[in-house]
């Protein structure tokens, strides 16, 4: 449950920026989180609505856009799709993969009022 | 306990204080809480005193207490407005990153080899620990930040191996944070030219995502787990430098696929390096200690070149004129005529 610390940075950055801006309370926040980025996220769901009570995103919607993993296989030489860590290449069966996305774990934007 | 982060606030604290809130109320993390408490200070030399702080004191000491993470919740006013979008784009571990960069740099300066010791719970990683210590001897100086959810029987046990060792009880947290390590050694000052181990809570999933500033992680699995768990629980062994298969004076006793676990490990890090030993039986310790020494070694020498570049600012001031020079050329090539 590293999701419970992460939510608390979540929210750390959320208020900073809302503070910075002025704003009253937050309306929703939107996070990126890639497939290969060590986050649950039904598990970050549940942290967060734990983690923003009593805070300016009480109230606040949370939106996750979950961006793919990729990597390059060596063998095919291309770009290839892969859902975690250790997976083959679709094409191939190889290991002989590296990751080049889906890594990312990002506050992009939060809407505010 | 504080349900912000499960590492609850009055549950996370370095060996030698007890913190009791007075209040009892829960509430996030932070130095900026407001309220009326208590504290009991165990100092290292036995003495104990207790004060009371009344609501609206600010705390701005982390060095004395050990509460991680944000600062006191504000409150929200209801009401409405014109809806704004602010752009912020910004990695959620940033902040865990910035303080591990500082240890990173802090070990440097300090010619420190640190490595992050990781692995499910019972894999054998403070015997692993005690006898390198026991081994490494007389040849190198080791230090041991031990991380658990309670208890201080892992430092006890490291320091009657003659090591110096600071507990962290993260309480109900499931992983250290660059934050409590940075804590640690400013409370404990490894030695120069030091190697220092930090034992992370057992836990094959959560520490994984927390770089502390070390060198390395290196990743435990003993022989009585399953040849799977790197498959299982890719992304611990994904981050792992090296790989320690402990436990193998068990291997004829046991139905383990030495061959499977390692083919499984390159899988998920084809650039994982692997040693097999057993720290009962010292088998393999041998190839552990050489992998030590080498990085000790490394950090040691980028230390003493740090050093030697300060100490020679004639030399650094003709290295930089003469980089400003090639430089300066090389606008003069590309200015059109």
């Amino acid at each position: 449950m590293h999701e419970m610390s992460l939510a608390e940075s979540v929210r750390e950055i959320v208020e900073e920026t809302a503070r910075a801006n002025g704003a009253r309370r937050v309306a929703s926040v939107r996070l990126e989180i890639g497939a290969l980025a060590m986050v649950e996220i039904d598990a970050m769901r549940f942290a967060f609505d734990v983690v923003k009570r009593g805070s300016l995103a009480d109230e606040a919607l949370l939106e996750i856009v979950e961006t793919e993993g990729s990597a390059w296989c060596m063998q095919c030489s291309k770009p290839v799709a892969i859902a975690r860590r250790g997976d083959a290449c679709p094409s191939c069966d190889s290991h002989q993969l590296q990751v080049t996305g889906g890594e990312q774990f990002r506050v992009l934007d939060i809407q505010i009022e | 306990m504080c349900l912000t982060c499960g590492c609850g606030r009055d549950e996370v604290h370095v060996e030698g204080e007890v913190h009791t809130h007075a209040d009892g109320t829960i509430h996030s993390h932070g130095h900026g809480h407001e309220h009326a408490h208590e504290h009991v200070h165990t100092h290292a030399d036995g003495t104990t005193h207790s004060h009371a702080h009344d609501a609206g004191h600010r705390h701005e000491h982390a060095h004395e207490h050990l509460h991680f993470g944000a600062g006191a919740a504000g409150n929200s006013v209801p009401g409405m407005s014109q809806a704004r979008l602010v752009q912020i784009e910004r990695d959620v571990l940033s902040k865990n990153d910035g303080y591990a960069q500082r240890n990173r740099a802090a070990l440097a300066a300090k010619g420190i080899f640190a490595l992050n010791l990781v692995s499910s719970p019972g894999s054998g990683k403070t015997t692993l620990l005690v006898r390198t210590i026991e081994l490494l001897a007389g040849k190198l100086p080791v230090a041991v930040i031990e991380g658990d959810q309670q208890t201080s029987f892992d430092a006890e046990r490291i320091r009657a191996s003659g090591a110096p060792a600071l507990q962290i009880n993260t309480g109900k947290g499931c992983h250290l944070d660059a934050a409590m390590v940075e804590t640690a050694l400013t409370r404990m000052a490894p030695a120069d030219d030091s190697v220092l181990m930090i034992e992370n809570v057992g836990n094959l999933v959560c520490p994984a995502g927390f770089d502390l500033g070390e060198a390395h992680k290196v990743v435990v699995l003993s022989v009585t787990e399953g040849e799977d768990k790197p498959l299982k629980y890719p992304d611990m062994f994904h981050v792992a430098s090296l790989l320690l298969l402990n436990k193998i004076d068990l291997l004829p006793h046991l139905r383990f696929d030495v061959e499977r676990c390692l083919a499984n490990a390159k899988r998920v890090n084809p650039a994982i390096e692997v040693v097999q030993l057993s720290a009962t039986t010292d088998q393999g310790m041998a190839d552990w200690l050489a992998w030590i020494e080498r990085g000790a070694l490394a950090a040691r020498k980028q230390r003493l070149d740090q050093v030697a570049s300060l100490h020679r600012p004639d030399q650094e001031v003709a290295s930089l004129q003469r980089r400003v020079a090639e430089l300066e050329a090389q606008v003069a090539r590309l200015q059109p005529r």
